[in-house]
């Protein structure tokens, strides 16, 4: 009787703390349109698959009356599940106890769960939706973020770290997400700032809501600050697992590939391409017409579109895919692309996957606010990650290809593996209309027919220099190829170069242009 | 989200690309350069107290007002001499940034 009274106790125990905050706060946190937090762990790991550490954790706060509060959990559930059969560390915050505020417990409940996703080479998965710091616990609670954020930079680059943000993420907090590798949104549900409107309207008088300040849809299209943008929970859930299928578990692995498909018939790669080279098209039509199963898992989606990143197979093996997007800006670099892009080269490098990039870009966005944002400093970043990685580096220009722009989009200057170009490319200092006003100036002034004569010598520069062949004849490019064959030459790049070794001279680490 | 807008005449380097335009792109702040007639806002705040009159001659140095702002109150004082043309704010007034404050003649 004695075994049985125990575990009876145990169970009684283990309900009191598994209810969180009571029904009244589940039912409030449901009627707000969000799942509670174990919901939410169920739903994205595999069925069954959940094992909860730290349930009987109790909080450490002593002041204000804190010490005759029960919270249970500390309003943080941590543990390990498995998506697609492969285990995950993940911790979800609790908002219905005490608003799912950060004491020094429940970030001590986090850091054990990230330090176990390091040791045991797995990813982390953190679902945040916290009031922010418990402010009674004072200087403790910013302790606890502080633990958080050193973890997270110490585990970037070996394991791969995702944030969704499903709820407030204000002040301290959000600098987790942002230091971790992937960050996922749901609209309506999801803020993220700094300081809160409340803050805003009382320093300076600027009235703002919390949606407009810092919801899902300003954090995917305008800050940059989130990568996956979703209308409901459950949406979001499936991106994250679908997110899952294309990256490796940690940075001695590789992710696991899948059988090999065909692009669907639907994606013709010559039907996509206009006649006219200031014509636009879509370039992710292009990456659906190379990849397998024309599945291409875009990432930032609405975020500098000008720039185009994601996940995509080719042959059954994962590949991170860049391209500029003549669709948007022409395909320009500015200084959210280059930021976009470059943090995706690192990821790519950093995880072992092959980069491909395709390039039809006029070259760097112009203008007075570009300049004073910083383009020089946020375009060398581009320049950085791609010469640093040591990934096989696969580079296919399809059209323009001028100036800055050129050598910023891996030419093989900046150490690119292969560099193959269809006969439609031009490979140029500038465009053929810059080049000719200014290499023909004068002789343009001079003419009795200016206009005549500009036009005359633009042909003139087309007709020498707007193609691949001096970039060839150089040795700049390996090989100029009929459209039709790019998958199959993009296939054979990856594969023989699988094994790629580069070695570097030794560093503690190099300084980017941040 | 901004995917229904209009393919756009847009120039790099003297050619012209039909391509659409982002809102941030269309939203970005136009460069103006400054005018030495005009005094702006440097900081949102509340203007507490206006120490010049319209048409008040004033040097290089003089107290204006006092921009209060982060719980600073800001000295702001003439950047040159010149008299004052007009002023566009009252005190205990907020201000955001960039707001005309006064005008030189």
């Amino acid at each position: 009787m004695w075994l049985k009274d125990k575990i009876v106790e145990f169970f009684k125990r283990k309900e009191k703390v598994t209810v969180g905050g009571g029904n009244k706060a589940m039912e409030k946190q449901i009627a707000m349109g969000k799942m509670t937090a174990r919901d939410r762990i169920k739903t994205i790991l595999d069925p069954d698959s959940f094992h909860e550490y730290d349930l009987f954790v109790e909080h450490a706060g002593k002041d204000f009356g804190m010490d005759k509060k029960a919270l249970p959990g500390d309003g943080v559930i941590t543990g390990i599940g498995n998506i697609m059969g492969h285990p995950v560390c993940i911790f979800a915050q609790d908002f219905t106890v005490a608003g799912g505020s950060l004491g020094l417990m429940h970030a001590r409940k986090i850091t054990k769960i990230m330090d176990h996703a390091v040791k045991l080479g797995v990813p982390l998965i953190g679902i945040n939706d916290s009031g922010g710091a418990r402010i009674q616990e004072g200087v403790n609670s910013l302790a606890g973020y502080g633990e958080i954020f050193y973890r997270n930079t110490l585990a970037s680059g070996v394991i791969p770290q995702i944030s969704v943000i499903l709820g407030p993420c204000a002040g301290g907090a959000v600098y987790s997400p942002a230091l971790t590798d992937f960050v996922f949104v749901v609209d309506k549900i999801s803020k993220m700032f700094i300081t809160g409107p409340e803050v805003i309207k009382t320093v300076l008088g600027e009235e703002i809501s919390m949606e407009d300040l810092g919801g899902a849809k300003v954090q995917t299209e305008i800050s940059g600050n989130a990568h996956f943008y979703a209308k409901s929970e459950y949406e979001c859930f499936e991106q994250i697992k679908k997110l899952m299928t294309f990256i490796p578990w940690n940075n001695t692995k590789r992710a696991d590939p899948l059988p090999p498909k065909p692009p669907k018939s639907n994606f013709e790669i010559t039907s996509v391409i206009p006649p006219e080279p200031s014509k636009p098209y879509d370039i992710r039509d292009v990456v659906k017409s190379v990849c397998d199963d024309s599945d291409f898992f875009e990432i930032q989606e609405f975020f500098a579109p000008n720039v185009v990143i994601g996940f995509a197979r080719l042959n059954g093996d994962t590949v991170g895919i860049i391209g500029n997007q003549p669709l948007v800006l022409a395909g320009v670099l500015d200084v959210d692309s280059s930021d976009k892009a470059a943090r995706f080269i690192r990821f790519c490098d950093a995880f072992s996957i092959p980069i491909i990039t395709f390039v039809d870009i006029p070259g760097y966005l112009p203008g007075v606010d570009q300049e004073h944002n910083g383009v020089i400093r946020h375009g060398a970043k581009i320049l950085y990650s791609y010469s640093e990685a040591t990934v096989p580096k696969i580079t296919i220009i399809l059209r323009k290809a001028y100036g800055g722009g050129y050598i910023a989009m891996c030419s093989r200057h900046l150490g690119a593996d292969f560099v193959f170009a269809w006969p439609t490319a031009e490979i140029a200092v500038m465009g053929p209309e810059g080049a000719a006003n200014i290499i023909f100036k004068s002789e343009i002034a001079a003419s009795e027919n200016p206009e005549e004569t500009r036009k005359q010598k633009v042909q003139e520069y087309t007709e020498k220099f707007a193609n691949p062949y001096v970039a060839a004849a150089n040795g700049h490019i390996d090989a100029v190829i009929n459209p039709e064959e790019t998958r199959g030459y993009l296939i054979h790049a990856v594969q023989i170069s699988r094994e790629k070794k580069e070695i570097r001279p030794n560093r503690k680490h190099g300084i980017p242009p941040f | 989200m901004d995917q229904n807008n209009n393919l756009t005449a847009f120039p790099v380097d003297d050619t012209f690309y039909e391509t659409k335009l982002t809102t941030k792109f269309k939203k970005r702040k136009i460069y103006q350069p400054p005018n030495p007639d005009k005094l702006n806002a440097f900081i949102p705040g509340i203007v507490t107290k206006i120490h010049v009159k319209e048409g008040q001659t004033v040097k290089r140095g003089d107290s204006l007002l006092i921009l209060e702002a982060m719980k600073m109150k800001n000295n702001v004082v003439s950047a040159r001499d010149g008299r004052i043309k007009s002023i566009s704010v009252k005190e205990s007034k907020m201000v955001r940034k960039g707001e005309l404050l006064l005008e030189y003649e």
